[in-house]
């Protein structure tokens, strides 16, 4: 794979990512530039070998739809993408499940490690503790 | 190849390093010269930001993403300046003396161990919180588990100082868990023992240890090393090894010490644990304050202990199980979640070992027993009736499907929540307490070391970390570490004469 793991797939990866995390829909492009730089800084600390099977693995959720649906991943209606994750996540292959948990962790770090989305879920930790000040809480 | 020579060398700076480190002052004391190298890096006290992705990939191996071999299991260690001491929570248990006598080794004596404890609970000035310090996600836990029929203990914690930051798996940012790097390190360079970070130990030779150490890369956090970048051999009289469980175990079997020791890399634990999350109908103080201060101690009945816990967003999520929008709903409450971590006190299992791949590199092998199954079911059912008795108003389980058990439900919990719904590579399980592969033992046929942590056939070789558990420890491991390590460095101590002796005698000036 080229250094930008998600390059080639990366229509994809967002279809994949807006199927994990939904409100990933409204990210406008600088956000997922955000998103996928976390990501790909993330795989280029991996062996050439990850990279390559994460490059197959969303080869595999690309094309698998055409056999059923005549469609690739990111032209299926959002209901079918979650259905297809869903059973890819728990196929009887644990490789296949692995395989979808650590694309689905990807996701994860790139979206939940980004400020806005930190203050858009309530998270309040600062180093001041029990000084900062919070405006909730009993 | 650039040549140092030292009478001891100790590898790694963590529980088991940091104390060593310490232990060997009297050496200094008396004209020997100690180091201490360590593979990560010495942070600044302001890099120490609470960022969640920053610090995971400044202080833990992999970024925290170590995995096992089969892809199933995260495993979390530190590599910094003290080692995992850095990203713990602080939580200081003497080790239960029913595992100490199960563990049969000889010479490990209880009550030695217990004094040993003891002593260093007093110099990190272990304490419990008081209650004014204790936030509702540990208090929910603590009355909820009362409500519930379950004895619920309170944590002694290392800290001093502690503002609540909540940021300990982090490295706190205002100093003050105390770790081997806040205590025993500086406590033994003020003392003139010698500590190199950056420096990762290759392999082990006949009194030497070939290393190298790493350049800082731009952009990383920490000092330099303290030397120069390149290879070095470094001479010793004792070689301590103290790099972890798996670290430990992996740099002595790339060094060939396999045929000599078969049961190296053995007897592998880890307490495997996932993360349980409630929902409350109102915002409570969780994120702020000491995140860990209560656990249920259910080892010895049913091999399971639940403790508190709060994690970070990306954490959280990646431990919640599931995707889409009930995922996003969980995550978008976290204000009103309380969190519970549930851990399986497994045991030494054959199949369970550290080895190394063809470029020396450890991998863990490692597969979930039917008993630790059980055992993570049980625990989980314990949790969700904890969170309902503390007002919960869904629970979400890893182990259930649908994920979410609504209050509703909680007469259902038995039956939501199955042992048929743990499904190795889509439940995130993690563990944090990396056991074994150097155990102590008799002799080579049932261990790697004495129980001194003196390795087999190898006078000057030592042990002094985790990786010396003959089996799970079944509560949180770094106290009981802590006065292993002691232990092995009186040994060193014990046996400095011969050892440096015999050292100085075979090697050039």
């Amino acid at each position: 794979m080229d250094d930008q793991a998600l390059g080639p797939h990366r229509d994809t990866f967002r279809a994949f990512a807006a199927t994990v995390v939904p409100e990933m829909t409204q990210l406008d492009p600088a956000a997922w530039e955000d998103v996928e730089r976390t990501v790909e800084h993330a795989l280029a600390r991996r062996p050439p070998a990850m990279r390559r099977q994460l490059g197959l693995l969303l080869r595999a959720i690309d094309t698998l739809p055409l056999l059923r649906h005549g469609r690739r991943f990111a032209a299926l209606d959002p209901v079918r993408r979650e259905r297809l994750i869903d059973a890819l996540q728990r196929a009887p292959v644990k490789l296949i499940r692995r395989g979808i948990w650590g694309l689905r962790t990807l996701v994860l770090m790139g979206y939940y490690t980004r400020t806005a989305t930190m203050h858009a879920v309530g998270y309040r930790a600062d180093a001041r503790g029990w000084d900062a000040p919070r405006d909730d809480c009993s | 190849m650039i040549e140092k020579r030292y009478d001891v060398v100790v590898i790694g700076s963590g529980a088991g390093g940091g104390t060593v480190a310490q232990a060997l002052i009297p050496l200094v004391s008396q004209g020997h010269s100690v180091l201490v190298i360590e593979q990560g890096p010495r942070l600044h006290d302001a890099e120490f930001t609470g960022r969640e992705l920053d610090m995971a990939e400044s202080l833990y191996e992999d970024g925290g993403g170590f995995l096992t071999a089969d892809g199933t299991m995260t495993l979390a260690f530190g590599r910094a300046y003290g080692g995992s001491t850095v990203v713990y929570t602080g939580t200081s248990l003497t080790a239960p003396e029913r595992v100490i006598r199960r563990w049969n080794v000889p010479g490990l004596d209880v009550a030695d161990l217990e004094r040993r404890s003891r002593s260093f609970m007093q110099q990190n000035h272990v304490h419990y919180l008081a209650d004014d310090r204790i936030n509702d996600n540990n208090r929910l836990f603590r009355d909820g588990a009362r409500a519930a029929g379950y004895h619920c203990e309170q944590f002694p914690l290392n800290l001093h100082g502690c503002l609540g930051s909540s940021l300990c798996n982090l490295g706190c940012p205002n100093a003050a868990k105390q770790g081997t790097h806040r205590v025993q390190l500086p406590n033994a360079e003020r003392a003139g023992v010698q500590v190199v970070t950056r420096t990762e130990a290759l392999r082990i030779e006949e009194r030497a240890v070939s290393a190298r150490v790493h350049a800082r890369r731009p952009g990383e956090k920490g000092l330099d090393s303290e030397w120069q970048p390149g290879d070095y051999r470094i001479r010793a009289g004792a070689i301590i090894v103290a790099g972890g469980a798996i670290g430990s175990s992996a740099l002595l079997l790339r060094s060939e010490f396999r045929r000599r020791l078969p049961r190296l890399g053995t007897g592998f634990t880890c307490h495997p644990a996932f993360i349980l999350v409630a929902e409350h109908p109102r915002s409570i103080t969780n994120d702020v304050g000491h995140p860990k201060s209560f656990f249920v101690d259910r080892g010895e009945a049913e091999g399971w202990v639940l403790e508190t816990c709060m994690y970070f967003p990306f954490t959280t999520a990646k431990n919640l199980t599931g995707f889409g929008a009930e995922h996003s709903a969980i995550m978008r409450a976290y204000p009103r979640l309380q969190m519970i971590l549930v851990l399986a006190c497994d045991r030494a299992t054959d199949g369970n070992r550290i080895d190394t791949d063809r470029a020396g590199r450890p991998v863990v092998h490692y597969r979930f027993t039917r008993a630790v199954r059980h055992s993570m079911v049980a625990a989980t059912r314990a949790a969700a009736h904890i969170f309902f008795a503390a007002g919960a108003a869904r629970v979400h389980a890893p182990t259930a499907r649908p994920h979410v058990i609504e209050r509703s439900e909680a007469d259902r919990i038995e039956q939501r929540i199955d042992e048929r719904h743990f499904l190795p590579g889509t439940t995130t399980v993690s563990a944090a307490h990396l056991m074994g592969g150097c155990g102590m033992g008799r002799s080579a046929a049932d261990s790697v070391t004495d129980g001194r942590g003196r390795v087999h056939g190898v006078p000057w070789l030592r042990v002094a970390d985790s990786s010396l558990f003959p089996d799970a420890l079944e509560i949180n491991p770094y106290l009981t570490i802590m006065a292993l390590a002691d232990r092995a460095a009186e040994a060193v101590l014990e046996d400095a004469g011969a050892l440096l002796e015999t050292a100085r005698a075979g090697l050039p000036a």
